[in-house]
């Protein structure tokens, strides 16, 4: 808990100190709304040439974009600073690293918290209030939780993505880009219904690496949608233990991957 | 005159000897850019499943995957993203060493760029075009004259994305800081020219407003040569005379930041 208030005051000052350029700040802000603004513009050109995708229409898709889109910001805003980890270990500073007194993971973590990705955020959060206000949700107190509780869980799935992904750094320190396969392109993948791909992709990309879980299920569930795949309708209340377990498998890779780490010798 | 030259081969032999020497980000880049392709293939089959089939603008089920295969083995030769250290020596100051030495430094830039795509050709673009020709549906050209026009507008593909960014790192000149127009440059410029679906599932009105811009040539050109959509000479005549406008653009902006430099002794 003391690590945690420490991680708080570490990046509140890293926002203080990016708020104090207010227009660069907006720029980048921007630039990040508009990016997430760039695969919904995909997805409608797309629907102006077909009136549905693996069986769902426009209002069905926007909502997995959304909440694949809003998940996918939450966690590059808490936890996408872990890119930068080639860097530490290339250049040694890793050491540094470890012998503070606060967690490797919290260190990398605050060390470049970046608040213009909210913007990301903010974009898919526009798209998921224009979903809900258009399509009718036969709306319940446990569908209003689930739709509370599945950007949190989306967030914590792409973290631990985020996180066992950079972990092969350690192992090969050029390769950061494998990582995006998972990350960039798990926000990708869920942005769309995810019985279209083949079934080996999604035995991948989608159970495997929890993608599945993020969007798509939780999605079927507030739509009241029956999943061409033929899974249960309380599989969208997965969402959040499928996190759990992501997030605790994801800290022992990282652990494994950590112990694995040698100094440079500098 | 023989000797000028072979100063440049020099530098783009170097310019591929240099991007050799990353072997595991390469290998790295090439995954990530094949799992998009197979996240891409996904959508793309939905779309004609939806369609039974029909073909939009030119493009039907088996053009579309094979557009997808060049399209993301092209990505790396085409580069839209790179980090150039252009801009980085422009805001330093070490500019001054490159303009000062007895060569042209916007013809030197683009012959290591030339070694850099070159390299790219051939690590990243060949695989992904067997992987995509041995796996999937694909479509080969029927003309052999196909080849060499390919060729040709590939490289003048890589000339107007040189061009471009060339011309986005001379803002530095004015601007100190060039990563936000690179960063809007980068979120926008993939789309535009034909990364994320083919440009003719546009609406009409956009394909018109895309042919006024260098946007296309630099990736949906290429392969409409590949696949044989549209007149050859039309395609590569566009995309020459957005070679010469934007490398005499440059030309011009950097005889302009010339007359700004200011070279402090030292």
């Amino acid at each position: 808990m003391a690590d945690l208030a420490v991680f708080a005051r570490l990046a509140r000052a890293q926002v203080r100190g990016q708020l104090s350029y207010r227009s660069s700040f907006v720029m980048n802000c921007f630039g990040q709304a508009l990016a997430q603004a760039n695969d919904l513009v995909v997805i409608l050109i797309v629907f102006g040439r077909v009136a549905s995708l693996g069986g769902f229409d426009i209002s069905a898709v926007l909502l997995f974009y959304a909440l694949s889109g809003m998940s996918f910001g939450l966690a590059d805003m808490a936890v996408g600073s872990i890119e930068r980890l080639p860097a530490y270990i290339r250049t040694g500073t890793f050491d540094v690293v470890l012998m503070r007194p606060l967690g490797t993971l919290l260190q990398l973590f605050a060390s470049d918290f970046q608040l213009r990705r909210i913007g990301r955020v903010l974009t898919a959060f526009g798209v998921l209030v224009y979903v809900l206000s258009t399509s009718d949700i036969h709306w319940s107190p446990a569908k209003a939780l689930l739709l509370v509780l599945t950007p949190v869980a989306g967030a914590a799935i792409f973290g631990s993505i985020f996180v066992a992904a950079n972990s092969v750094s350690f192992w090969f320190v050029d390769a950061r880009e494998l990582a995006n396969t998972v990350t960039y392109g798990g926000s990708y993948l869920t942005s769309y219904p995810i019985n279209i791909y083949a079934g080996w992709m999604r035995t991948l990309l989608a159970y495997l690496v929890p993608g599945a879980f993020v969007a798509y299920y939780p999605g079927l569930t507030l739509l009241d949608h029956a999943d061409p795949l033929g899974a249960p309708s309380w599989f969208g209340w997965l969402d959040t233990p499928v996190a759990v377990l992501a997030a605790v498998l994801a800290g022992l890779i990282w652990r494994s991957a950590v112990r694995h780490y040698r100094g440079t010798g500098s | 005159m023989s000797a000028v030259i072979g100063c440049y081969l020099r530098i783009t032999l170097a310019g591929f000897h240099r991007y050799s020497t990353y072997r595991q980000a390469v290998l790295a880049g090439t995954a990530t850019n094949v799992v998009f392709g197979l996240i891409k293939v996904g959508i793309l089959t939905a779309v004609y499943l939806a369609r039974d089939g029909a073909s939009i603008g030119g493009y039907d089920l088996t053009t579309s995957i094979t557009y997808v295969w060049l399209g993301q083995g092209l990505l790396g030769v085409v580069d839209f993203w790179s980090s150039d250290d252009l801009s980085e020596r422009i805001r330093t100051g070490d500019v001054v060493v490159d303009l000062s030495r007895p060569w042209n430094m916007q013809a030197a830039l683009l012959a290591t760029d030339l070694g850099r795509a070159g390299y790219s050709a051939v690590a990243r673009f060949i695989p992904q075009l067997l992987l995509g020709a041995l796996l999937f549906p694909f479509r080969w050209p029927t003309d052999p004259l196909v080849a060499p026009a390919f060729l040709v507008s590939t490289v003048l593909a890589v000339l107007v994305s040189f061009h471009i960014r060339f011309l986005l790192d001379m803002t530095t000149f004015w601007l100190l800081d060039s990563r936000g127009v690179r960063g809007l440059y980068g979120v926008v410029s993939g789309t535009l020219a034909g990364l994320e679906i083919p440009l003719s599932y546009f609406p009409d009105w956009a394909q018109n407003a895309l042919m006024l811009t260098p946007f296309p040539s630099m990736l949906q050109y290429p392969i409409n040569v590949f696949v044989q959509d549209g007149s050859v000479l039309a395609t590569l005549g566009q995309q020459l005379l957005w070679v010469l406008l934007l490398a005499a653009v440059g030309r011009l902006v950097l005889a302009r930041a010339m007359r700004k430099v200011v070279v402090q002794g030292g």
